[in-house]
């Protein structure tokens, strides 16, 4: 806490909240396996999702390796590539992503942030992660699975996903099924907690508007989550109907190899809707979070308030609602209705609009800061510029005329791959780099960070600014060789070769990072409570790391916003949120 | 996808309407101090009652998207509407006389007459089990009438959105047993009121939800279906 000199202020008594009681663990496997303390479940979730996108990114390798130098791994076939390219999408999105986001900040961070004890369900929030875990296991068991996992591209749409030529077909594409659905009824659990604790479980003057916005991304993120996944939810099991028990909710009667199938009039445009409809929303699962974090990472360092507080709070519920209306922008060839497809570009462009206040506000935050190159600022700022660019590719693909000729093209997969998959990995990186000190006490190295930093952000830039480019050319995705046509250049064949150099090198950093989140455990600084010298509660927790419990005898209370950086006669350049007294033009008022 | 828009329509207007108590204009950076929260307290005894809250919205969103589905696939050519059989008039009676009961066990518990609670409790608990037997039994007499899982669209639905609503009810009787358990074990009655009042409006919910899946089912909701669509098309 800062030392104040002058008016101190008038010291309010902690809440008068009944203390929930906790269960305090008992022995080793009740402390760090089956703990139900939110900050112990929220490494379990960040390490399990890590593991897999380990996976993942082993994958992405693999694939890249193939597209510049087709045929040099034996093991790759056409079936191999489609079973990588689907488990590498699913995987990130959904088992990294998302589990890291909701699972691992919004657990470590919502009780801390927001003066709580714990979540308000300890013993559910348990049970979400060994749920999550038993997705995660059975989701790399169809690895092993007899014929591999499904290669039916992360949108699993039918027919083809069920379909005989489709590789994984039959216990692959069960497991992924059944996986995503054990997903979904785990993270539920979780997302009740977070939502409810936000709703319940904040501490004395703790209004919702003096949130950390961190908090107000995640939380929004977490109530489209729970209104979205259902819709994934529903699409997996009558997908598993027509795979397992011959329904055709999905599927139309079809002829495969010269023998008629058994199924008729189903409705594979169906599963487009539901999987969208889940899809889309999904997209603001990942950004709303890192939106929150991010400014939250360039108020801190940049020593400054965040600027437009409440218009930051406004456009994330108001991102929040309108993403549930835009579904449909990923179905433009889907041969709907051209008005239909009107309607959903003018919503997905009207969306733009709450996003760009944010990007506004991010950079008025910086403008005249006293900006600090920390790695965390190092990533929140690499967000910034990579989200704008992913952004910008987001408004040509937005519109039908041009969606459609570059739908099926590389274009689409540098697109989202900069705004959904780089932009929140940047910000997860940053985070992990503000809130290691926390959970650890003790500083990541520097040099490491830096290293890690530019060798991410610029390789991702070399990596899929010439994607865009290919996909401009008509270079199309998902095919696992590119063969002779007229269109692909040498050019091309140079490009995917330059890329591929470059994906193995960003990957091979990751390992750098991963290096040094073991290596800084032992040899790190020694942070002290509060290295960034923030004024969020985390920051004020009496032990660091947090004891089960996060606040000693009294619960802290809450007397300003989050963000009082570099306040006019403050005795330093931040004031944490339970500190009393006024300061500031206030304080000159009276 | 209608049916589903409409649903979230509520949802996001119950939100907007908690949202507009909560001071979003206020302009923080100025407020130092202690505010007077007013409405906007977090009161920590409707914990279990938000919870319970934002659980059925998840429930309410997934089978409004399973009707949503519903709807669209009924509009093909292939679609045979399945004869709902007759015992489901006489389950739905069972899932009422369930409510009731918890609606009584409610009311004895808060007048802390512990005894008629349990008994009520009981008693919510056997037509619960008794109303799945009859959805089991529903499900055998359709498929002695040559009515397969996979003969038919509207077959599949059935099963599937009987299944589903069965697991909710499973759920259900989860945790009512719990409760029923902990009546006995005599628990603070203030406590088991509450537990009462969690599973009384759980049973509810599940037989609100049953009754729109009747009206589905049972063609009862086509004639509105069809007018919806006639509005929309």
């Amino acid at each position: 806490m800062a030392e104040i000199t002058g008016d101190p202020g008038r010291a309010i008594p902690p809440a008068e909240v009944e203390d929930i009681e906790l269960p305090h663990p008992h022995s080793w496997w009740t402390k760090y396996v089956f703990s139900q303390d939110a900050k112990v479940i929220a490494l379990q979730y960040a390490g399990t999702a890590s593991a897999i996108g380990l996976v993942a990114l082993i994958l992405s390798w693999l694939m890249r390796l193939q597209l510049a130098f087709p045929g040099a791994l034996p093991f790759i076939d056409a079936d191999a590539y489609y079973q990588f390219i689907t488990m590498h999408g699913m995987i990130m999105v959904i088992y990294l992503i998302t589990a890291i986001f909701l699972g691992g900040f919004g657990n470590y961070l919502i009780p801390l942030m927001l003066g709580a004890r714990d979540m308000v369900f300890p013993y559910v929030n348990m049970l979400s992660y060994w749920t999550y875990l038993l997705a995660v296991l059975i989701l790399a068991a169809s690895f092993f699975a007899p014929g591999g996992p499904t290669g039916a591209g992360w949108t699993l749409y039918p027919p083809q996903a069920i379909l005989d030529n489709t590789p994984g077909q039959e216990a692959g594409l069960v497991m992924m099924l059944v996986s995503l659905i054990v997903f979904v009824i785990g993270f539920t659990m979780g997302g009740l907690n977070y939502v409810v604790t936000v709703l319940q479980g904040r501490t004395r003057g703790m209004t919702l508007m003096r949130m950390p916005l961190t908090v107000w991304g995640i939380f929004i993120a977490t109530v489209m989550a729970m209104l979205a996944f259902p819709s994934l939810f529903v699409a997996c099991v009558m997908l598993l109907f027509d795979k397992l028990l011959g329904t055709s909710f999905f599927m139309p009667s079809l002829v495969e190899m010269g023998t008629q199938l058994n199924y008729g009039g189903g409705s594979p445009i169906l599963f487009q809707h539901l999987f969208w409809f889940f899809g889309h929303p999904e997209v603001y699962i990942v950004a709303l979070p890192a939106f929150g974090i991010v400014s939250d990472l360039i108020s801190t360092h940049a020593r400054k308030n965040i600027f437009g507080y409440r218009m930051m709070v406004w456009a994330i519920v108001a991102i929040g609602a309108l993403s549930f209306l835009v579904w449909a922008h990923h179905m433009y060839v889907s041969g709907m209705n051209p008005y239909f497809g009107f309607l959903f570009a003018t919503t997905t462009l009207i969306i733009a609009i709450p996003t760009a206040i944010k990007v506004y506000n991010w950079v008025l935050t910086l403008w005249r800061g006293d900006i600090h190159f920390t790695p965390p600022m190092l990533f929140a700022l690499g967000f910034i510029v990579t989200f704008l660019n992913g952004g910008l590719t987001g408004l040509f693909l937005g519109n039908v005329v041009v969606d459609v000729p570059l739908s099926e093209t590389l274009f689409v997969v540098a697109h989202f791959h900069m705004v959904m998959g780089v932009a929140p990995i940047l910000v997860i990186f940053g985070a992990i780099y503000q809130w290691y000190p926390k959970a650890t006490g003790r500083m990541l190295d520097d040099t490491m960070a830096r290293i890690h930093f530019w060798v991410t952000f610029v390789g991702a830039y070399l990596i899929f600014f010439p994607m865009h480019y290919l996909g401009l050319l008509g270079v199309p995705r998902r095919y696992f060789e590119l063969g002779d046509m007229s269109f692909v250049t040498p050019s091309v064949h140079d490009l995917n070769i330059f890329i591929t150099i470059v994906a193995w090198i960003v990957g091979a950093v990751q390992l750098l990072f991963i290096f040094n989140i073991f290596w800084s455990l032992r040899h790190g600084k020694p942070s002290g409570p509060n290295p960034w010298r923030a004024t969020t509660l985390e920051w004020q927790t009496p032990q660091t790391p947090p004891a089960h419990g996060n606040w000693g005898k009294d619960l802290p209370v809450v007397y300003r916003w989050a963000y009082d950086y570099s306040v006019p006669g403050a005795p330093e350049d931040f004031i944490p949120q339970n500190q009393p007294g006024q300061f500031g033009a206030e304080a000159h008022r009276r | 996808m209608t049916v589903t828009i409409a649903f979230l329509a509520i949802l996001a207007a119950i939100a907007f309407a908690w949202l507009a108590r909560q001071r979003l204009f206020a302009r923080p950076w100025l407020e130092q101090g202690i505010l007077d929260e007013g409405t906007a307290t977090p009161r920590p005894d409707m914990t279990p009652k938000v919870g319970l809250g934002l659980l059925l919205a998840v429930i309410g969103s997934l089978f409004a998207l399973f009707i949503g589905a519903y709807v669209i696939r009924a509009d093909s050519l292939d679609w045979r509407p399945v004869p709902v059989p007759p015992v489901i008039w006489f389950n739905t009676a069972l899932l009422v006389l369930a409510s009731i009961c918890l609606e009584w066990a409610l009311d004895a518990s808060r007048r802390d007459r512990s005894p008629i609670a349990r008994r009520a409790l009981l008693l919510a608990t056997a037509f619960g089990l008794a109303f799945l037997v009859g959805q089991l039994l529903a499900w055998q007499q359709l498929s002695e009438s040559g009515y397969f899982v996979a003969g038919n669209p509207s077959n599949s639905f059935f099963y599937l959105l009987t299944g589903l609503h069965g697991l909710h009810i499973i759920g259900g009787l989860v945790a009512l047993s719990i409760v029923t358990r902990r009546a006995y074990a005599s628990v603070a009655s203030g406590k088991l009121a509450l537990n009462v009042e969690l599973c009384a409006t759980y049973w509810l919910f599940l037989l609100f939800v049953w009754v729109a899946l009747l009206a589905l089912l049972s063609g009862g909701a086509a004639q509105f279906i069809d007018l919806c669509r006639q509005l929309f098309t």
